[in-house]
């Protein structure tokens, strides 16, 4: 915070002015804004843990669903929690496999150059797509080769939808990485392959990390895409051409639901998504920072 | 000595010490061109994409093009698919009134807090912000659904709109027409609450970029904090303020799930914001199952996500192009 420069015993209180008023009325503002902001969100948080902790039983994490579960019957969600485990898990490792080259090649190749700036228009374009549209798009390809909905259709879905968010999270990395680094690599002989694979990897070891569970963490709360590509099973997937459910649609379809015992699961369910993206979201800043003592400052 | 460390040096010894060989100076630029020719086709993959879902998506809509004209679609209010009745007026005008109370509500406390966090807020409070932020920016749209569904709904449905419609019914934008608050209000305050982490991050980083100097100067000729940031801050940053809520605008257009919750999905035109409506993104997710079962449906469907792309991309587009002329004149 910075003090109005004033020494002491020179000026002495502020006058009752008009601008300080406003000063006065404009801070008042500020903070309730952001107690309103900070408050809706914590609000959020609260909601659900009240909400979803007295329906939580060991049961819902580690059954599937029996028959009449959407009833109020017993059962539980595990089917959700793998299936959005698998999805989550295969499109990250899709989408890493390509942004990462992408995102090298982005800084270390391409630089400012005009095919460049194109990529890196189109991959803007391609983050603010909706996932719904995703989702659709997915389906009309799906259609087209005779898919039905797979565990495969909705991993690569899901990569689509992350590959734009993991490249502009690793890119955004390697340029704020000290250019020194890449020109000391360049002036000892190395070629520009060699710069990306042995020195600027290293260096970017904690954007890839966060990179990788920004996107996990994306995946694993997206309902609208899977909708359309992965389905929905009471059963664990066993191959990439089975259905898979998710946890998102779990939550979705038990409040669509009239009875209220299964009401209280869906806030349960949403109340482990949450757990699962805050763990993640966490955890990443934790490992980033172990890791990020490896690299040059 | 030097003559035997250039003798350890030469290749033969350093093989012995099992170091790696480096491969041959050709041999490396061969790899190196090899990679980048890879690497170029990887690039491809993004430009591809784009086209290829407008593409995708065009075709599919392709039949029922054919069959009633695109000014039929976009102004037709009425939407019976079971009799071959497409008209999108009503999603089109739910996803703009939607939009717009949640964009309306979210710029003032965000860009307050983001006012509040650059230049108030002491330095613990700030290093908090971050990582919460991101937090909350990771948070499932389905998880913000839930919120809406149990705090937003019954707080908009029991206390909002009798309140309204006493004092202020007379509006026709506030009249209430239907008893529950399965809403364009609550749509709008559960979206409002979603692109905040968005918007006040991008705002904030912005106006961390400001220099110092300008603030010293400023308050150094006796200029008030908030004098400084009215005629200084905010002036210098508004591309960026614009670039947050842009970005928060896209986000907002596009959110399916939570506003599916509690938006009520009534295909109506609505004339007030306790009325329900029926977003594009609600409409697809909420259809896709029975769309292979009526002739036409599937491509009026998917119809309605290549319009949400179509609506995203020119408001991109426009937007793009706005701050880049404002860059071009006289902002840092």
């Amino acid at each position: 915070m910075k003090e109005q420069p004033q020494k002491p015993g020179f000026s002495k209180k502020p006058g009752f002015s008009r601008r300080h008023i406003t000063e006065a009325i404009a801070k008042g503002f500020m903070l309730l804004s952001f107690a309103v902001v900070a408050g809706s969100l914590g609000l959020i948080l609260w909601t659900v843990l009240v909400k979803g902790l007295p329906a939580l039983t060991w049961d819902m994490l580690t059954q599937t669903p029996k028959g009449g579960f959407y009833l109020g019957k017993e059962g539980g969600i595990l089917n959700a929690i793998i299936g959005s485990l698998y999805l989550a898990g295969g499109g990250t490792f899709v989408a890493l496999i390509f942004s990462l080259p992408l995102a090298l090649y982005l800084e270390i190749y391409l630089g400012e150059s005009r095919w460049g700036h194109s990529v890196r228009l189109s991959l803007d374009v391609l983050w603010g797509i909706p996932s719904i549209v995703y989702g659709a798009f997915g389906f009309t390809i799906m259609l087209a080769l005779g898919m039905r909905a797979s565990l495969l259709g909705g991993i690569v879905v899901l990569a689509l939808i992350e590959l734009p968010i993991m490249t502009r999270a690793m890119d955004e990395v390697i340029r704020r990485m000290p250019a020194d680094l890449e020109h000391a690599a360049l002036a000892l002989g190395s070629t520009k392959l060699e710069t990306a694979s042995r020195v600027v990897i290293r260096q970017m070891m904690p954007g890839i990390i966060t990179a990788i569970l920004l996107g996990f963490g994306r995946g694993i709360g997206d309902a609208a895409s899977v909708l359309f590509t992965a389905g929905y099973t009471d059963n664990i997937p066993t191959s990439l051409m089975r259905p898979a459910a998710s946890l998102p649609l779990a939550v979705y379809f038990q409040l669509g639901t009239p009875f209220p015992e299964v009401q209280q699961r869906g806030y349960a369910s949403a109340l482990i998504l949450t757990i699962i993206v805050l763990v993640i979201s966490l955890g990443s800043r934790w490992i980033a920072a172990r890791v990020g003592k490896f690299s040059v400052k | 000595m030097a003559e035997q460390a250039l003798k350890n040096l030469n290749l033969e010894n350093l093989k012995k010490e099992g170091r790696i060989f480096r491969p041959s100076l050709p041999s490396r630029q061969g790899q190196e061109k090899s990679a980048g020719r890879v690497f170029f086709v990887l690039s491809i993959i993004p430009v591809v994409l784009v086209i290829a879902v407008t593409v995708a998506l065009f075709v599919r809509t392709w039949p029922i093009l054919q069959q009633h004209s695109l000014w039929e679609l976009i102004s037709g209010t009425v939407w019976k698919p079971m009799k071959g009745q497409f008209g999108f007026w009503p999603f089109i005008t739910g996803t703009f009134w939607v939009t717009a109370v949640g964009v309306g509500l979210a710029i003032p406390p965000c860009l307050l807090t983001a006012i509040y966090l650059s230049e108030y807020a002491r330095a613990s409070i700030r290093a908090m912000m971050k990582p919460l932020l991101d937090l909350l920016a990771a948070i499932p749209s389905v998880v913000y659904g839930v919120w809406g569904m149990i705090v937003i709904v019954p707080l908009v449905g029991n206390t909002l709109r009798p309140a309204f419609d006493r004092w202020l019914g007379f509006i026709p934008l506030f009249a209430s027409n239907q008893p529950t608050g399965f809403s364009i209000l609550s749509g709008g305050i559960v979206l409002a609450v979603m692109i905040a982490p968005f918007i006040i991050a991008v705002i904030y980083e912005v106006m961390r970029t400001v220099p110092e100097g300008l603030r010293h100067a400023s308050l150094g000729l006796g200029a008030t904090h908030w004098q400084t940031i009215r005629h200084i801050i905010l002036r210098q940053t508004l591309p960026g303020v614009i670039a947050g809520i842009v970005l928060g605008t896209s986000r907002a257009l596009g959110e399916t799930m939570a506003v599916l919750m509690v938006v009520g999905n009534v295909p109506q035109v609505p004339k007030s914001i306790f009325d329900a409506a029926y977003p594009l993104p609600a409409l697809i997710a909420n259809n896709y199952g029975e769309m292979m079962s009526i002739p036409l449906y599937d491509a009026a469907l998917l119809g309605a996500a290549l319009m949400l792309l179509v609506i995203i991309l020119i408001f991109n587009i426009a937007s793009t192009l706005v701050l880049q002329r404002m860059l071009g004149k006289n902002w840092v």
